[in-house]
Protein backbone atom coordinates (compact mmCIF):
# COMPACT_ATOMS: atom_id res chain seq x y z
CA UNK A 1 0.00 0.00 0.00
CA UNK A 2 1.27 3.18 -1.16
CA UNK A 3 2.44 5.92 1.83
CA UNK A 4 -0.33 8.79 2.32
CA UNK A 5 0.94 11.61 3.52
CA UNK A 6 -2.38 13.19 4.59
CA UNK A 7 -3.73 10.19 6.33
CA UNK A 8 -0.47 9.49 8.43
CA UNK A 9 0.07 13.72 9.54
CA UNK A 10 -3.69 13.77 9.90
CA UNK A 11 -3.71 11.06 11.94
CA UNK A 12 -0.71 11.50 14.26
CA UNK A 13 -1.92 15.29 15.22
CA UNK A 14 -5.42 14.18 15.69
CA UNK A 15 -3.77 11.47 18.26
CA UNK A 16 -1.92 13.56 20.02
CA UNK A 17 -4.36 15.90 20.69
CA UNK A 18 -6.33 13.06 21.78
CA UNK A 19 -4.23 11.93 23.95
CA UNK A 20 -3.41 15.29 25.42
CA UNK A 21 -6.77 15.66 26.08
CA UNK A 22 -7.23 12.06 27.81
CA UNK A 23 -4.11 12.66 30.01
CA UNK A 24 -4.55 16.19 31.02
CA UNK A 25 -4.63 15.55 34.65
CA UNK A 26 -1.32 14.15 34.76
CA UNK A 27 0.35 16.64 31.69
CA UNK A 28 -0.74 20.14 33.04
CA UNK A 29 0.68 21.50 35.82
CA UNK A 30 -2.11 22.93 37.88
CA UNK A 31 -5.56 22.80 37.74
CA UNK A 32 -7.35 24.64 34.88
CA UNK A 33 -10.38 26.48 36.70
CA UNK A 34 -9.24 26.66 40.07
CA UNK A 35 -5.79 27.70 40.45
CA UNK A 36 -6.04 31.49 39.80
CA UNK A 37 -3.34 33.91 41.52
CA UNK A 38 -3.48 37.31 40.64
CA UNK A 39 0.02 37.38 41.39
CA UNK A 40 1.03 35.30 38.42
CA UNK A 41 -1.50 37.54 35.84
CA UNK A 42 -0.27 37.66 32.01
CA UNK A 43 3.46 36.18 33.09
CA UNK A 44 4.92 35.72 29.25
CA UNK A 45 5.95 32.06 28.10
CA UNK A 46 9.05 30.53 30.34
CA UNK A 47 9.84 27.53 32.33
CA UNK A 48 7.41 27.72 34.41
CA UNK A 49 4.47 29.11 32.56
CA UNK A 50 5.45 27.29 28.81
CA UNK A 51 2.21 28.97 26.93
CA UNK A 52 2.17 31.81 29.23
CA UNK A 53 -0.73 32.88 31.97
CA UNK A 54 -3.83 34.86 31.72
CA UNK A 55 -5.45 37.78 33.14
CA UNK A 56 -5.97 35.98 36.08
CA UNK A 57 -3.02 34.16 36.49
CA UNK A 58 -4.01 31.11 35.42
CA UNK A 59 -1.34 28.27 33.61
CA UNK A 60 -2.27 28.52 29.97
CA UNK A 61 -0.75 24.90 28.74
CA UNK A 62 -2.80 23.28 31.43
CA UNK A 63 -5.74 24.93 30.24
CA UNK A 64 -5.26 24.49 26.62
CA UNK A 65 -4.93 20.64 27.85
CA UNK A 66 -7.69 20.52 29.16
CA UNK A 67 -9.82 22.67 26.52
CA UNK A 68 -8.78 19.39 24.58
CA UNK A 69 -11.12 17.38 26.44
CA UNK A 70 -14.13 20.19 25.46
CA UNK A 71 -13.48 20.52 21.93
CA UNK A 72 -12.88 17.23 21.55
CA UNK A 73 -15.87 16.32 23.03
CA UNK A 74 -17.99 18.51 20.97
CA UNK A 75 -16.63 17.78 17.92
CA UNK A 76 -16.93 14.05 18.36
CA UNK A 77 -20.39 13.69 19.82
CA UNK A 78 -22.05 16.47 17.62
CA UNK A 79 -20.83 14.97 14.51
CA UNK A 80 -22.06 11.68 15.45
CA UNK A 81 -26.03 13.42 16.24
CA UNK A 82 -25.71 14.47 12.90
CA UNK A 83 -24.68 11.33 11.32
CA UNK A 84 -27.06 9.22 13.15
CA UNK A 85 -30.33 11.99 12.20
CA UNK A 86 -28.43 12.28 8.76
CA UNK A 87 -28.25 8.53 7.83
CA UNK A 88 -31.61 7.82 9.67
CA UNK A 89 -33.83 10.21 7.74
CA UNK A 90 -31.67 9.40 4.40
CA UNK A 91 -31.20 6.31 3.95
CA UNK A 92 -35.18 5.70 4.90
CA UNK A 93 -36.31 8.31 2.67
CA UNK A 94 -33.90 6.96 -0.10
CA UNK A 95 -35.60 3.42 0.72
CA UNK A 96 -39.65 3.70 1.18
CA UNK A 97 -39.78 6.64 -1.10
CA UNK A 98 -42.83 8.04 -1.62
CA UNK A 99 -44.29 10.71 1.16
CA UNK A 100 -41.65 10.18 3.60
CA UNK A 101 -39.39 10.98 0.78
CA UNK A 102 -41.04 13.77 -0.61
CA UNK A 103 -40.97 15.10 3.16
CA UNK A 104 -37.25 14.51 3.99
CA UNK A 105 -36.07 16.07 0.58
CA UNK A 106 -38.34 19.64 1.66
CA UNK A 107 -36.87 18.90 5.12
CA UNK A 108 -33.19 18.90 3.87
CA UNK A 109 -33.71 21.91 1.41
CA UNK A 110 -35.00 23.76 4.29
CA UNK A 111 -31.79 23.05 6.11
CA UNK A 112 -29.41 23.75 3.20
CA UNK A 113 -30.78 27.25 3.03
CA UNK A 114 -29.94 27.90 6.46
CA UNK A 115 -26.33 28.87 7.36
CA UNK A 116 -25.36 26.19 9.94
CA UNK A 117 -23.57 28.55 12.28
CA UNK A 118 -26.10 30.65 12.16
CA UNK A 119 -29.04 28.02 12.79
CA UNK A 120 -26.82 26.97 15.75
CA UNK A 121 -26.71 30.74 16.97
CA UNK A 122 -30.19 31.05 16.90
CA UNK A 123 -30.40 27.15 19.10
CA UNK A 124 -27.70 28.96 21.40
CA UNK A 125 -30.08 31.82 22.11
CA UNK A 126 -32.91 29.77 23.02
CA UNK A 127 -31.24 27.19 25.73
CA UNK A 128 -28.99 28.34 28.11
CA UNK A 129 -25.32 28.48 27.69
CA UNK A 130 -22.97 25.48 28.50
CA UNK A 131 -21.87 22.15 27.00
CA UNK A 132 -25.38 20.11 26.44
CA UNK A 133 -26.95 23.25 24.89
CA UNK A 134 -23.83 23.19 22.24
CA UNK A 135 -24.49 19.78 21.41
CA UNK A 136 -28.07 20.34 20.76
CA UNK A 137 -27.03 23.38 18.89
CA UNK A 138 -24.58 21.80 16.76
CA UNK A 139 -25.37 18.35 16.83
CA UNK A 140 -28.72 19.56 14.59
CA UNK A 141 -27.68 21.41 12.07
CA UNK A 142 -25.43 19.73 10.22
CA UNK A 143 -26.52 16.27 8.97
CA UNK A 144 -27.56 17.78 5.55
CA UNK A 145 -25.28 16.33 3.38
CA UNK A 146 -24.53 13.37 5.32
CA UNK A 147 -28.40 13.05 4.75
CA UNK A 148 -28.45 13.69 0.87
CA UNK A 149 -25.44 11.29 0.21
CA UNK A 150 -27.44 8.37 2.26
CA UNK A 151 -30.23 9.04 0.37
CA UNK A 152 -28.51 8.82 -3.00
CA UNK A 153 -26.31 6.02 -2.05
CA UNK A 154 -29.43 4.06 -1.15
CA UNK A 155 -31.31 4.60 -4.13
CA UNK A 156 -28.92 3.20 -6.33
CA UNK A 157 -28.04 -0.29 -3.75
CA UNK A 158 -31.53 -0.89 -2.94
CA UNK A 159 -31.53 -2.30 -6.75
CA UNK A 160 -28.81 -4.69 -6.24
CA UNK A 161 -29.41 -8.22 -6.52
CA UNK A 162 -27.79 -9.09 -3.03
CA UNK A 163 -30.82 -6.54 -1.45
CA UNK A 164 -33.26 -8.64 -3.66
CA UNK A 165 -32.51 -11.78 -2.14
CA UNK A 166 -31.60 -10.96 1.35
CA UNK A 167 -35.89 -9.92 1.10
CA UNK A 168 -36.61 -13.28 -0.50
CA UNK A 169 -34.97 -15.31 2.69
CA UNK A 170 -37.61 -12.83 4.35
CA UNK A 171 -35.32 -10.35 5.91
CA UNK A 172 -37.55 -7.21 7.35
CA UNK A 173 -36.90 -3.74 5.77
CA UNK A 174 -34.79 -2.80 9.08
CA UNK A 175 -33.10 -5.66 8.84
CA UNK A 176 -32.30 -5.02 5.18
CA UNK A 177 -31.20 -1.42 5.76
CA UNK A 178 -29.17 -2.00 8.39
CA UNK A 179 -27.22 -5.19 7.08
CA UNK A 180 -27.28 -4.98 3.62
CA UNK A 181 -27.44 -1.18 2.94
CA UNK A 182 -25.88 0.89 5.63
CA UNK A 183 -22.57 -1.35 5.43
CA UNK A 184 -22.07 -0.37 1.79
CA UNK A 185 -22.77 3.15 2.39
CA UNK A 186 -20.59 3.61 4.88
CA UNK A 187 -17.26 4.68 3.93
CA UNK A 188 -18.35 8.06 2.20
CA UNK A 189 -20.64 8.67 5.22
CA UNK A 190 -17.07 8.24 7.79
CA UNK A 191 -15.28 10.44 5.12
CA UNK A 192 -17.80 13.10 5.61
CA UNK A 193 -18.26 12.52 9.20
CA UNK A 194 -14.52 13.05 10.16
CA UNK A 195 -14.29 16.25 7.86
CA UNK A 196 -17.52 17.52 9.74
CA UNK A 197 -15.85 17.02 13.28
CA UNK A 198 -12.95 19.68 12.02
CA UNK A 199 -16.34 21.66 11.25
CA UNK A 200 -18.09 21.43 14.54
CA UNK A 201 -14.25 21.99 16.41
CA UNK A 202 -14.30 24.78 14.63
CA UNK A 203 -17.96 25.95 15.00
CA UNK A 204 -17.60 25.14 19.18
CA UNK A 205 -14.80 27.59 19.18
CA UNK A 206 -16.85 30.41 17.43
CA UNK A 207 -19.44 30.03 19.56
CA UNK A 208 -17.54 30.16 22.73
CA UNK A 209 -15.51 33.00 21.54
CA UNK A 210 -18.55 35.06 20.79
CA UNK A 211 -19.33 34.08 24.47
CA UNK A 212 -22.44 31.89 23.84
CA UNK A 213 -21.10 28.47 24.36
CA UNK A 214 -19.03 27.32 26.97
CA UNK A 215 -19.02 30.02 29.59
CA UNK A 216 -15.46 30.76 31.24
CA UNK A 217 -14.22 29.89 33.96
CA UNK A 218 -14.41 26.56 31.75
CA UNK A 219 -11.21 26.16 29.50
CA UNK A 220 -12.66 25.78 26.23
CA UNK A 221 -9.98 27.14 23.31
CA UNK A 222 -12.49 29.43 22.05
CA UNK A 223 -13.77 30.56 25.33
CA UNK A 224 -10.60 31.46 26.28
CA UNK A 225 -9.92 33.45 23.04
CA UNK A 226 -13.07 35.76 23.73
CA UNK A 227 -11.59 38.61 25.91
CA UNK A 228 -7.99 38.16 24.52
CA UNK A 229 -8.64 40.93 21.86
CA UNK A 230 -8.49 43.42 25.22
CA UNK A 231 -5.34 42.11 26.43
CA UNK A 232 -3.46 41.55 22.97
CA UNK A 233 -1.35 44.12 23.41
CA UNK A 234 0.44 43.33 26.68
CA UNK A 235 0.18 39.74 26.74
CA UNK A 236 -0.39 38.35 22.98
CA UNK A 237 0.31 34.73 24.22
CA UNK A 238 -3.12 34.56 25.53
CA UNK A 239 -4.62 34.48 22.26
CA UNK A 240 -1.59 32.54 19.97
CA UNK A 241 -1.98 29.24 22.48
CA UNK A 242 -5.86 28.28 22.03
CA UNK A 243 -5.77 29.21 18.36
CA UNK A 244 -2.77 27.41 17.52
CA UNK A 245 -4.44 23.86 19.28
CA UNK A 246 -7.74 25.06 17.39
CA UNK A 247 -5.67 25.19 13.98
CA UNK A 248 -3.85 22.10 14.31
CA UNK A 249 -6.88 19.65 15.51
CA UNK A 250 -8.91 20.64 12.47
CA UNK A 251 -6.01 20.33 10.48
CA UNK A 252 -5.70 17.23 11.83
CA UNK A 253 -8.99 16.33 11.06
CA UNK A 254 -9.42 17.72 7.11
CA UNK A 255 -5.91 15.86 6.55
CA UNK A 256 -7.10 12.51 8.10
CA UNK A 257 -10.74 12.86 6.40
CA UNK A 258 -9.03 13.66 3.03
CA UNK A 259 -6.46 10.62 3.46
CA UNK A 260 -9.67 8.41 4.73
CA UNK A 261 -11.56 9.68 1.47
CA UNK A 262 -8.86 8.62 -1.50
CA UNK A 263 -9.24 4.52 0.56
CA UNK A 264 -12.91 4.16 1.30
CA UNK A 265 -14.40 6.59 -1.48
CA UNK A 266 -12.06 6.45 -4.20
CA UNK A 267 -14.73 7.12 -6.97
CA UNK A 268 -15.91 10.41 -5.07
CA UNK A 269 -16.59 13.70 -7.69
CA UNK A 270 -14.40 15.12 -5.33
CA UNK A 271 -11.80 12.98 -4.89
CA UNK A 272 -9.05 15.80 -6.84
CA UNK A 273 -10.63 18.46 -4.74
CA UNK B 1 -33.43 35.35 -18.86
CA UNK B 2 -35.28 36.93 -17.23
CA UNK B 3 -38.35 34.74 -16.95
CA UNK B 4 -36.15 32.52 -15.31
CA UNK B 5 -34.84 34.76 -12.71
CA UNK B 6 -38.52 35.62 -11.83
CA UNK B 7 -39.28 32.40 -11.09
CA UNK B 8 -36.40 31.16 -9.31
CA UNK B 9 -37.32 34.48 -6.84
CA UNK B 10 -40.93 32.90 -6.86
CA UNK B 11 -39.68 29.63 -5.67
CA UNK B 12 -37.37 30.84 -2.65
CA UNK B 13 -40.69 32.05 -1.26
CA UNK B 14 -42.30 29.11 0.16
CA UNK B 15 -38.69 28.42 1.45
CA UNK B 16 -38.37 31.79 2.73
CA UNK B 17 -42.06 31.21 4.68
CA UNK B 18 -40.72 27.70 5.68
CA UNK B 19 -37.74 29.73 7.32
CA UNK B 20 -40.38 31.98 8.89
CA UNK B 21 -42.12 29.55 10.35
CA UNK B 22 -39.19 27.80 11.50
CA UNK B 23 -37.68 30.45 13.49
CA UNK B 24 -41.03 31.60 14.92
CA UNK B 25 -41.65 28.26 16.31
CA UNK B 26 -38.19 27.97 17.83
CA UNK B 27 -38.80 30.98 19.29
CA UNK B 28 -42.27 30.48 21.13
CA UNK B 29 -41.37 27.81 22.87
CA UNK B 30 -38.36 29.40 24.91
CA UNK B 31 -38.23 28.32 28.24
CA UNK B 32 -39.39 31.52 30.69
CA UNK B 33 -41.20 34.25 28.82
CA UNK B 34 -38.95 37.48 27.44
CA UNK B 35 -40.54 39.75 29.76
CA UNK B 36 -40.05 38.15 33.45
CA UNK B 37 -36.19 37.64 32.38
CA UNK B 38 -36.19 41.28 31.27
CA UNK B 39 -37.72 42.26 34.67
CA UNK B 40 -35.67 39.61 36.62
CA UNK B 41 -32.45 40.94 35.44
CA UNK B 42 -31.22 43.14 37.89
CA UNK B 43 -34.08 43.38 40.05
CA UNK B 44 -34.73 41.27 43.10
CA UNK B 45 -38.84 41.29 42.90
CA UNK B 46 -40.57 40.76 39.79
CA UNK B 47 -43.39 43.29 39.20
CA UNK B 48 -46.07 40.81 38.15
CA UNK B 49 -48.38 43.84 36.92
CA UNK B 50 -45.42 45.01 34.66
CA UNK B 51 -44.91 41.68 33.12
CA UNK B 52 -48.65 41.69 31.96
CA UNK B 53 -48.35 44.90 30.82
CA UNK B 54 -45.45 44.20 28.57
CA UNK B 55 -46.53 40.72 27.37
CA UNK B 56 -49.73 42.47 26.03
CA UNK B 57 -47.62 45.64 24.41
CA UNK B 58 -45.11 42.90 22.76
CA UNK B 59 -48.81 40.93 21.50
CA UNK B 60 -46.92 37.91 23.87
CA UNK B 61 -50.29 36.63 25.27
CA UNK B 62 -52.42 35.91 22.19
CA UNK B 63 -52.53 31.97 21.11
CA UNK B 64 -49.23 30.69 18.89
CA UNK B 65 -51.06 30.35 15.71
CA UNK B 66 -52.77 33.84 15.95
CA UNK B 67 -49.29 34.96 16.67
CA UNK B 68 -47.47 33.35 13.68
CA UNK B 69 -50.49 34.79 11.49
CA UNK B 70 -49.48 38.62 12.63
CA UNK B 71 -45.86 37.84 11.72
CA UNK B 72 -46.05 36.36 8.34
CA UNK B 73 -48.64 39.51 7.85
CA UNK B 74 -46.67 42.41 9.28
CA UNK B 75 -43.59 40.29 7.50
CA UNK B 76 -45.68 41.08 4.23
CA UNK B 77 -45.19 44.80 4.65
CA UNK B 78 -41.77 44.99 5.90
CA UNK B 79 -42.92 45.70 8.93
CA UNK B 80 -40.02 43.32 11.26
CA UNK B 81 -41.49 44.27 14.58
CA UNK B 82 -39.73 46.45 17.42
CA UNK B 83 -36.83 45.77 19.28
CA UNK B 84 -38.00 44.45 22.71
CA UNK B 85 -34.40 46.73 23.74
CA UNK B 86 -34.39 49.80 21.71
CA UNK B 87 -38.26 50.06 21.38
CA UNK B 88 -37.20 51.15 17.59
CA UNK B 89 -38.93 49.85 14.69
CA UNK B 90 -36.23 46.27 14.08
CA UNK B 91 -36.35 47.61 10.06
CA UNK B 92 -34.73 51.13 11.14
CA UNK B 93 -31.52 49.00 12.59
CA UNK B 94 -31.16 46.48 9.59
CA UNK B 95 -31.16 49.09 7.29
CA UNK B 96 -28.71 51.11 8.01
CA UNK B 97 -26.10 48.17 8.72
CA UNK B 98 -27.02 46.23 5.75
CA UNK B 99 -23.94 48.10 3.94
CA UNK B 100 -21.19 47.48 6.01
CA UNK B 101 -21.94 44.12 5.72
CA UNK B 102 -21.79 43.75 2.14
CA UNK B 103 -19.04 46.15 1.99
CA UNK B 104 -17.17 43.39 3.81
CA UNK B 105 -18.85 40.39 2.18
CA UNK B 106 -17.79 41.75 -1.06
CA UNK B 107 -14.31 43.04 -0.23
CA UNK B 108 -13.47 39.47 1.04
CA UNK B 109 -14.86 37.51 -1.77
CA UNK B 110 -13.03 40.01 -4.29
CA UNK B 111 -9.84 38.98 -2.49
CA UNK B 112 -10.43 35.37 -2.27
CA UNK B 113 -11.56 34.94 -5.83
CA UNK B 114 -8.73 37.61 -7.21
CA UNK B 115 -5.84 35.10 -5.25
CA UNK B 116 -7.62 31.67 -4.60
CA UNK B 117 -8.67 31.60 -8.71
CA UNK B 118 -5.42 32.07 -9.93
CA UNK B 119 -3.63 30.41 -7.56
CA UNK B 120 -5.97 27.09 -8.34
CA UNK B 121 -5.30 27.46 -12.16
CA UNK B 122 -1.74 27.83 -11.90
CA UNK B 123 -1.32 24.86 -9.85
CA UNK B 124 -3.12 22.89 -11.89
CA UNK B 125 -1.01 23.48 -14.93
CA UNK B 126 2.01 21.12 -13.37
CA UNK B 127 0.34 18.78 -11.30
CA UNK B 128 2.53 18.19 -8.17
CA UNK B 129 5.29 20.60 -9.18
CA UNK B 130 6.43 23.29 -6.83
CA UNK B 131 3.57 25.71 -7.21
CA UNK B 132 1.11 22.91 -6.60
CA UNK B 133 2.32 21.90 -3.46
CA UNK B 134 2.66 25.25 -1.97
CA UNK B 135 -0.93 26.22 -3.11
CA UNK B 136 -1.89 23.20 -2.13
CA UNK B 137 -0.47 23.18 1.89
CA UNK B 138 -2.29 26.85 1.96
CA UNK B 139 -5.75 25.61 0.56
CA UNK B 140 -5.42 22.70 3.19
CA UNK B 141 -4.27 25.30 6.17
CA UNK B 142 -6.99 28.05 5.12
CA UNK B 143 -9.72 25.75 5.71
CA UNK B 144 -8.55 24.57 9.52
CA UNK B 145 -7.43 27.75 10.59
CA UNK B 146 -10.59 29.72 12.64
CA UNK B 147 -10.99 32.71 11.19
CA UNK B 148 -11.51 34.91 14.38
CA UNK B 149 -8.03 33.85 15.35
CA UNK B 150 -6.53 34.76 12.04
CA UNK B 151 -8.53 37.92 12.39
CA UNK B 152 -7.01 37.82 16.16
CA UNK B 153 -3.12 37.23 14.86
CA UNK B 154 -3.45 39.70 11.79
CA UNK B 155 -4.79 42.44 14.42
CA UNK B 156 -1.91 41.89 16.38
CA UNK B 157 0.70 41.74 13.25
CA UNK B 158 -0.59 44.43 10.87
CA UNK B 159 -2.49 47.06 13.58
CA UNK B 160 -0.45 46.53 17.13
CA UNK B 161 2.70 45.96 15.74
CA UNK B 162 3.59 47.48 12.41
CA UNK B 163 0.50 50.06 12.54
CA UNK B 164 -0.20 49.60 9.06
CA UNK B 165 -3.97 49.64 9.53
CA UNK B 166 -6.38 50.53 12.25
CA UNK B 167 -7.18 47.19 14.70
CA UNK B 168 -11.09 47.61 14.49
CA UNK B 169 -14.08 50.13 13.84
CA UNK B 170 -16.17 51.11 10.92
CA UNK B 171 -14.12 54.58 10.57
CA UNK B 172 -16.98 56.05 9.13
CA UNK B 173 -16.14 54.16 5.34
CA UNK B 174 -12.78 54.73 5.50
CA UNK B 175 -11.60 51.64 3.56
CA UNK B 176 -8.07 51.31 5.48
CA UNK B 177 -10.58 50.21 8.20
CA UNK B 178 -11.87 47.69 5.46
CA UNK B 179 -8.63 45.44 5.18
CA UNK B 180 -7.65 43.49 7.75
CA UNK B 181 -11.55 42.30 8.22
CA UNK B 182 -11.67 41.41 4.52
CA UNK B 183 -8.71 39.41 4.83
CA UNK B 184 -9.40 37.45 7.70
CA UNK B 185 -13.09 36.63 6.35
CA UNK B 186 -11.41 35.69 2.52
CA UNK B 187 -8.81 34.07 3.40
CA UNK B 188 -10.97 30.64 4.13
CA UNK B 189 -13.47 30.88 0.98
CA UNK B 190 -9.87 31.84 -0.89
CA UNK B 191 -8.31 28.06 0.30
CA UNK B 192 -11.92 26.67 -0.86
CA UNK B 193 -11.43 28.48 -4.59
CA UNK B 194 -7.85 27.25 -5.17
CA UNK B 195 -8.41 23.96 -4.28
CA UNK B 196 -11.93 23.56 -6.23
CA UNK B 197 -9.96 25.94 -9.32
CA UNK B 198 -7.18 23.12 -9.13
CA UNK B 199 -9.49 20.15 -9.52
CA UNK B 200 -11.65 21.53 -11.74
CA UNK B 201 -8.87 22.46 -14.01
CA UNK B 202 -7.23 19.08 -13.85
CA UNK B 203 -10.86 17.32 -14.79
CA UNK B 204 -11.44 19.51 -17.44
CA UNK B 205 -8.11 19.49 -19.35
CA UNK B 206 -8.57 15.61 -19.43
CA UNK B 207 -11.41 16.06 -21.10
CA UNK B 208 -12.35 14.75 -24.75
CA UNK B 209 -13.07 18.22 -25.87
CA UNK B 210 -9.80 19.81 -24.59
CA UNK B 211 -8.19 17.24 -26.56
CA UNK B 212 -10.34 18.02 -29.60
CA UNK B 213 -9.43 22.01 -29.15
CA UNK B 214 -5.67 20.96 -29.64
CA UNK B 215 -6.26 18.46 -32.09
CA UNK B 216 -7.73 21.10 -34.65
CA UNK B 217 -4.51 23.27 -33.98
CA UNK B 218 -5.85 25.64 -31.67
CA UNK B 219 -3.36 27.82 -29.78
CA UNK B 220 -2.94 26.92 -26.20
CA UNK B 221 -4.11 30.28 -25.27
CA UNK B 222 -7.06 30.01 -26.84
CA UNK B 223 -7.84 26.37 -25.62
CA UNK B 224 -6.96 27.71 -22.16
CA UNK B 225 -9.62 30.55 -22.22
CA UNK B 226 -12.06 29.17 -24.17
CA UNK B 227 -12.63 25.53 -23.15
CA UNK B 228 -10.99 24.75 -19.94
CA UNK B 229 -11.68 28.27 -17.93
CA UNK B 230 -14.94 28.00 -18.86
CA UNK B 231 -15.82 24.66 -17.93
CA UNK B 232 -14.04 25.19 -14.83
CA UNK B 233 -15.48 28.35 -14.16
CA UNK B 234 -18.87 26.17 -13.84
CA UNK B 235 -17.73 23.93 -11.24
CA UNK B 236 -16.12 26.77 -9.20
CA UNK B 237 -19.34 28.76 -9.17
CA UNK B 238 -21.62 26.00 -8.20
CA UNK B 239 -19.27 24.74 -5.54
CA UNK B 240 -18.75 28.64 -4.21
CA UNK B 241 -23.05 29.04 -3.90
CA UNK B 242 -23.08 25.60 -1.77
CA UNK B 243 -20.53 27.35 0.48
CA UNK B 244 -21.51 30.41 0.90
CA UNK B 245 -23.59 29.44 4.16
CA UNK B 246 -20.31 28.85 5.75
CA UNK B 247 -18.84 32.36 4.50
CA UNK B 248 -21.58 33.72 6.01
CA UNK B 249 -20.80 32.30 9.11
CA UNK B 250 -17.70 33.45 9.95
CA UNK B 251 -18.68 36.94 8.39
CA UNK B 252 -20.62 37.23 11.59
CA UNK B 253 -18.03 35.88 13.85
CA UNK B 254 -15.63 38.43 12.17
CA UNK B 255 -18.42 41.08 12.32
CA UNK B 256 -18.18 40.90 15.64
CA UNK B 257 -14.36 40.66 16.67
CA UNK B 258 -13.58 43.61 14.23
CA UNK B 259 -16.51 45.48 16.07
CA UNK B 260 -18.24 45.97 12.28
CA UNK B 261 -21.53 47.55 12.44
CA UNK B 262 -23.20 44.99 10.24
CA UNK B 263 -25.92 42.39 10.21
CA UNK B 264 -23.57 39.74 11.86
CA UNK B 265 -22.44 41.98 14.78
CA UNK B 266 -26.42 42.80 15.77
CA UNK B 267 -27.28 39.30 15.44
CA UNK B 268 -25.04 38.25 18.05
CA UNK B 269 -25.64 41.11 20.09
CA UNK B 270 -28.89 40.37 19.95
CA UNK B 271 -28.83 37.00 20.92
CA UNK B 272 -26.90 37.92 23.71
CA UNK B 273 -29.57 39.77 24.93
CA UNK B 274 -32.27 37.80 23.91
CA UNK B 275 -33.81 40.46 21.78
CA UNK B 276 -36.11 38.10 19.80
CA UNK B 277 -37.32 40.18 17.15
CA UNK B 278 -34.13 41.37 16.11
CA UNK B 279 -32.54 38.10 15.79
CA UNK B 280 -35.77 36.85 13.78
CA UNK B 281 -35.50 39.23 11.34
CA UNK B 282 -31.34 38.96 10.92
CA UNK B 283 -31.79 35.34 10.44
CA UNK B 284 -34.61 36.03 7.95
CA UNK B 285 -32.27 38.55 5.98
CA UNK B 286 -29.15 36.36 6.04
CA UNK B 287 -31.61 33.47 4.62
CA UNK B 288 -33.26 35.80 1.85
CA UNK B 289 -29.23 36.88 0.83
CA UNK B 290 -27.85 33.42 0.73
CA UNK B 291 -31.07 32.59 -1.72
CA UNK B 292 -30.39 35.41 -3.61
CA UNK B 293 -26.71 34.72 -3.72
CA UNK B 294 -27.66 31.12 -5.14
CA UNK B 295 -29.85 32.18 -7.69
CA UNK B 296 -27.26 34.69 -9.21
CA UNK B 297 -24.52 31.82 -9.03
CA UNK B 298 -27.26 29.84 -11.38
CA UNK B 299 -27.67 32.73 -13.71
CA UNK B 300 -24.12 33.01 -14.06
CA UNK B 301 -23.72 29.42 -14.72
CA UNK B 302 -26.38 29.60 -17.40
CA UNK B 303 -24.50 32.34 -19.17
CA UNK B 304 -21.25 30.58 -18.92
CA UNK B 305 -22.06 27.14 -19.99
CA UNK B 306 -24.95 27.24 -23.08
CA UNK B 307 -25.62 24.08 -22.42
CA UNK B 308 -27.76 24.58 -18.91
CA UNK B 309 -30.90 25.12 -19.98
CA UNK B 310 -33.60 27.63 -17.87
CA UNK B 311 -35.32 25.66 -16.36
Amino acid sequence: MKFRANLWIGGVLFAAIVIGGALAPWLAHTDPVMDANLMNAEVSPGSEFWFGTDSQGRDIYSRVLYGARISLTVGIVSQMINTVIGVALGMSAGYFGGWWDDFVNGLTNLMLSIPSLIFALAIMAILQPGLTSLLIALGLTNWSYTCRLSRAATLSIKQQGYVEAARSFGSGNTRIMLTQILPNIAGPIIVIGTLGMGGAVLAEAALSFLGLGIRPPFPSWGSMLSDARDQITTAPWISIFPGLAIFLTVLGLNLLGDGLRDILDPHSQFRKA
Amino acid sequence: MLPYVIRRLIQSVPILLAVAGLVFVMFSVIPGDFASTQMADGRSVVDAEQVARMNTQFGLDDPVHIRFANYVGKLLTLDLGTSFRTRQPVINSLLERIWPSLQLAMAAMLFAIGVGVPLGFLAALKPGGWLDMQSMIVAVSGLSLPQFWLGLMLMYGFALILGWFPSFGYGDGNPRYLVLPAVALGVAPLALLARTTRAAVLEVMNADFVRTARAKGNSEARVMRWHVARNAAVIVLTTLGLQFGSIMGGAVVIEKLFAWPGIGSLLVDSVSLRDIPVVQACILLLVLFFLIVNIIVDVLCALIDPRIKYT
